[in-house]
């Protein structure tokens, strides 16, 4: 018998973005001289050319449906002049290029549901991870925390009155594919894996484990006379690195994975140099499906923030400015012994000063 | 029509409040499939017991080795049946998108036709990596799928100890910070690394990412295996229209405060219009008919910010090029690490630079290749063999770019170090 013929792969890689541009994007590529902001959710960019483009963007659900795809793109074919792009975080752009045409392209993404926003000193869209939708390990939901808590923030969406750009992002296991951001929501597991010895001998390649841990505390086993792995349960800092590789060492508890919260991360280079955020809350449950708690500490945060910060300053620079104590007065969150690092270097996290606002 | 929903009172709550609903574009999709009824049975389920029902596999094209996520269904029945049959199978293809992310809305109506054909007919805009994620489809289907979106001339990405998708911004083609063409060197890089996209056999997964300008909107400092970022060498440009109009705006205290108080190396001076000189290594530009503003650019480490907020009247020169850091990475398993200083500067305005960076990226990777532990970034394998042996192995001199602050320890072995002055020292005989 044949083998029915295989269609060969066209290793075509990145494909080329040329054709995709908006003709007004192409003409003045690399030729861009300003823009600014006629309102919130709309950016101007005048080429040295003078050529003027204006972009609308929209916040999106991320998991799109063909159909919400599909009304997207009448709204691009109507409104706009057919072309599109998408932000790092899920936001859709629409390029026009008569200020005219931006009023009804607003009215109609919002009619449509499409938030216009996301531009300047807004809360953004969250950017966010696949959760129980669609991971392996995920010890919580992404697209529905994302959907509660963006309810909760679309005004802070469709206006730009923070005193900086505010980025969010949730994971759904410390892994953490969301990322840095000014506030971060990540899961955050409190106890050590629960192992199902019947599986680990046929599904785990046992040394790989043992080597992933960050503190070393697998062990090879014999457990009910089959080669197994252990956990010393003392060191183990719940971290879940072992799960990926070892599906029967199981992270995810419905009661005792919680979600912690981070302040801080910038990526940016703007002002002080690109910081890593840090840990401000914790002990938070996996409440679905809106998970109140965390968007009463998320929303607190941003308060907080948008009371005190001056202009310009990100989550970082503000923290910076007013110091930790501070921050967790202003907030009304613990300061926990939990908060002080103790990873390596640790100490470089600690003060060594005698730098203290009183 | 397909079959009956289960219920989902959990998932039902997610159809309420302004924010686009995932919920309601799955049930719409579920009034035809079948498939999305029982993925929406499997979602409400998790929602109820908070756990996870998918596990990996293994399932690819032909004569690729990744790019797709398999996913299993877990959630059985006593007798090992799945609880939601027609979702026991739901992969997602992980394709790589245009630089900086652009489509017109024909190319979006093909993928969404593709997707309602093959697959669940769900869509991510864009996962994390930058993939365009079509979630959701049979093993049988994933072949016939991948065909449809290949002949389309889109191609898989990366998945596994791999080279991986990879982003740019939107730079060049929309933004007037934008130091050289993200989009070209994005397509030059990655496409020389194809086979290490699809047939992954790297120590780990090796990640590029492109931003035109140390904004960095593609966060690639704290991402990137590899991060190329925008700069420039020369002296800030200036438009005095533009800058005048800003003030007329904004006034004095905003000047003061948010520009000249904000600058991290106090690089700028409110100056009198009279004392206002530029030349030299000094930008200079009237914002009023009274006052300028001075930058001394040699003190400028150019990190964006008084030209993000005076956006046109401030603009990055015109010598730009792109800095090279190695190494970021998120926690695990050594803790975060950002990407540092590898090559300081380096032209990017023609091919012949984009093949310097495409060669620059290979001998990275054949480094790693050969040097990283299992599971070991590039950033964990710097930590553990030092820079300098990193650099040596390059070929990349040091330079003190490259560091915050030098040695703070005496713990290291200085045999070599009057070879290294006289190496120095015979440097810049030769340049004077
Ligand atoms: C079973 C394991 C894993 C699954 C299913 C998974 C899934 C994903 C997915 C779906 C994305 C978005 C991909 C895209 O844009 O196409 C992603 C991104 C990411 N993953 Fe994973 N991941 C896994 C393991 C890991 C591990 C072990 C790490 C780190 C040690 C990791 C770190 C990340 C990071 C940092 C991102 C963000 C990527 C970026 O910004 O470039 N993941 N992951
Ligand atoms: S954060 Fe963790 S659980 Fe969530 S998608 Fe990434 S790897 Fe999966
Ligand atoms: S959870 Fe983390 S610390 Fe605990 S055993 Fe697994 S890998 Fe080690
Ligand atoms: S990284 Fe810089 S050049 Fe690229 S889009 Fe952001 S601001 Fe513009
Ligand atoms: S770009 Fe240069 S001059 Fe401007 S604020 Fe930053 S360091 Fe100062």
């Amino acid at each position: 018998m044949s083998q029915p013929q295989m269609r060969r792969a066209i290793e075509s890689g990145v494909p080329d973005n040329k054709p995709f541009l908006h003709p007004l994007l192409a003409k003045n590529y690399g030729h861009w001289k300003y823009h600014d902001r006629p309102r919130p959710g709309v950016l101007h960019h005048v080429a040295h050319s003078g050529d003027e483009v204006w972009t609308v963007r929209a916040g999106t659900q991320r998991q799109m449906d063909v159909h919400t795809i599909r009304r997207l793109c009448d709204i691009a074919d109507t409104y706009a002049e057919g072309h599109v792009r998408f932000t790092i975080r899920s936001n859709i752009e629409f390029m026009v290029s008569a200020a005219a045409k931006v009023a009804p392209l607003i009215s109609a993404l919002e009619d449509g549901g499409f938030p216009v926003g996301g531009t300047g000193n807004s809360v953004a869209m969250i950017a966010h991870t696949q959760g129980w939708l669609h991971c392996d390990i995920p010890g919580t939901d992404a697209s529905g925390a994302v959907k509660a808590l963006m309810d909760e923030l679309i005004d802070e969406f469709r206006s730009e009155q923070m005193p900086n750009r505010v980025h969010l992002s949730t994971s759904c296991c410390e892994i953490n594919c969301g990322g840095q951001a000014d506030i971060a929501i990540i899961v955050q597991h409190t106890k050590p894996p629960k192992i199902n010895h019947d599986l680990v001998a046929n599904v785990c390649e046992r040394p790989a484990v043992v080597a992933r841990c960050p503190v070393a505390a697998i062990r090879p086993a014999l457990v009910n006379g089959k080669p197994s792995l252990e956990v010393d349960e003392k060191k183990c800092i719940c971290c879940g690195a072992c799960y990926p590789p070892c599906p029967p060492m199981q992270i995810n508890d419905p009661e005792h994975s919680k979600l912690a919260i981070w302040v801080g991360g910038k990526n940016s280079n703007a002002r002080a140099k690109p910081t890593f955020m840090k840990m401000v809350a914790a002990g938070l449950p996996n409440h679905p499906p809106r998970w109140p708690e965390v968007a009463a500490v998320v929303k607190t945060i941003l308060h907080a923030y948008k009371q005190d910060a001056r202009p310009w300053e990100r989550m970082s620079d503000w923290i910076d400015r007013i110091g930790w104590p501070r921050f967790f007065e202003r907030t009304d969150l613990p300061f926990t012994r939990y908060l002080i690092d103790d990873w390596r270097g640790a100490r470089a996290n600690l003060n060594a000063s005698t730098h203290i606002r009183f | 029509m397909a079959k009956a929903m289960y219920p989902t009172p959990m998932l039902d709550q997610l159809e309420s409040g302004p924010w686009p609903s995932f919920v309601t574009g799955l049930k719409r999709l579920a009034q035809d499939k079948d498939y999305v009824v029982d993925l929406l049975g499997q979602l409400e389920h998790s929602y109820r017991t908070r756990k996870g029902y998918w596990k990996g596999g293994t399932v690819g094209v032909f004569g690729y080795g990744g790019g797709v996520i398999p996913r299993f269904t877990e959630a059985k029945d006593e007798r090992n049946q799945p609880l939601f049959p027609a979702a026991a199978e739901f992969h997602t293809l992980r394709v790589m998108p245009p630089a900086g992310m652009h489509y017109d809305t024909a190319v979006l109506r093909k993928m969404a036709d593709i997707w309602e054909q093959h697959g669940s007919g769900l869509i991510a805009f864009h996962g994390q990596s930058g993939d365009i994620m079509f979630q959701g489809a049979t093993t049988e289907n994933v072949q016939p799928a991948f065909d449809a979106i290949n002949e389309l001339g889109f191609d898989l990405g990366g998945a596994g100890p791999a080279v991986r998708t990879s982003m740019s911004c939107v730079g060049a083609a929309r933004c007037e910070q934008s130091c050289y063409d993200e989009g070209s060197a994005h397509r030059a890089v990655v496409n020389s690394f194809l086979d290490d996209i699809h047939r992954p056999s790297l120590p780990y997964k090796f990640k590029f990412k492109f931003s035109g300008c140390p904004n960095d909107c593609m966060n690639s400092i704290q991402r990137a295996d590899m991060a190329v970022i925008g700069t420039w060498r020369d002296n800030i440009r200036t438009d005095e229209a533009l800058a005048r109009r800003w003030f007329a705006k904004h006034g004095m205290n905003e000047l003061v405060n948010d520009v000249v108080a904000r600058c991290p190396t106090k690089a700028i001076q409110l100056k009198e219009v009279r004392e206002l000189r530029a030349g030299g290594t000094v930008s200079a530009v009237a914002v009023s008919d009274s006052h300028g503003l001075a930058i001394e650019n040699s003190d400028c480490v150019r990190c964006m910010h008084c030209i993000n907020v005076m956006t046109g009247a401030l603009a990055p020169g015109a010598d730009k090029g792109a800095t090279i850091l190695v190494g970021g990475k998120r926690t695990l398993k050594i803790g975060d690490l950002m990407g540092t200083v590898v090559v300081p500067f380096m032209k990017l305005a023609s091919d012949e630079d984009r093949a310097r960076l495409v060669e620059l990226g290979q001998q990275i990777i054949d480094f790693f290749a050969e040097n990283a532990l299992e599971h070991e970034r590039t950033g964990e394998m710097i930590e553990r063999i030092g820079l300098v042996n990193f650099l040596d192995a390059l070929g990349i001199e040091v330079d003190p770019n490259m560091v915050a602050a030098p040695r703070t320890n005496p713990y290291v072995r200085m045999d070599g170090w009057d070879e290294e002055v006289a190496k120095i020292a015979a440097r810049k005989a030769a340049a004077a």
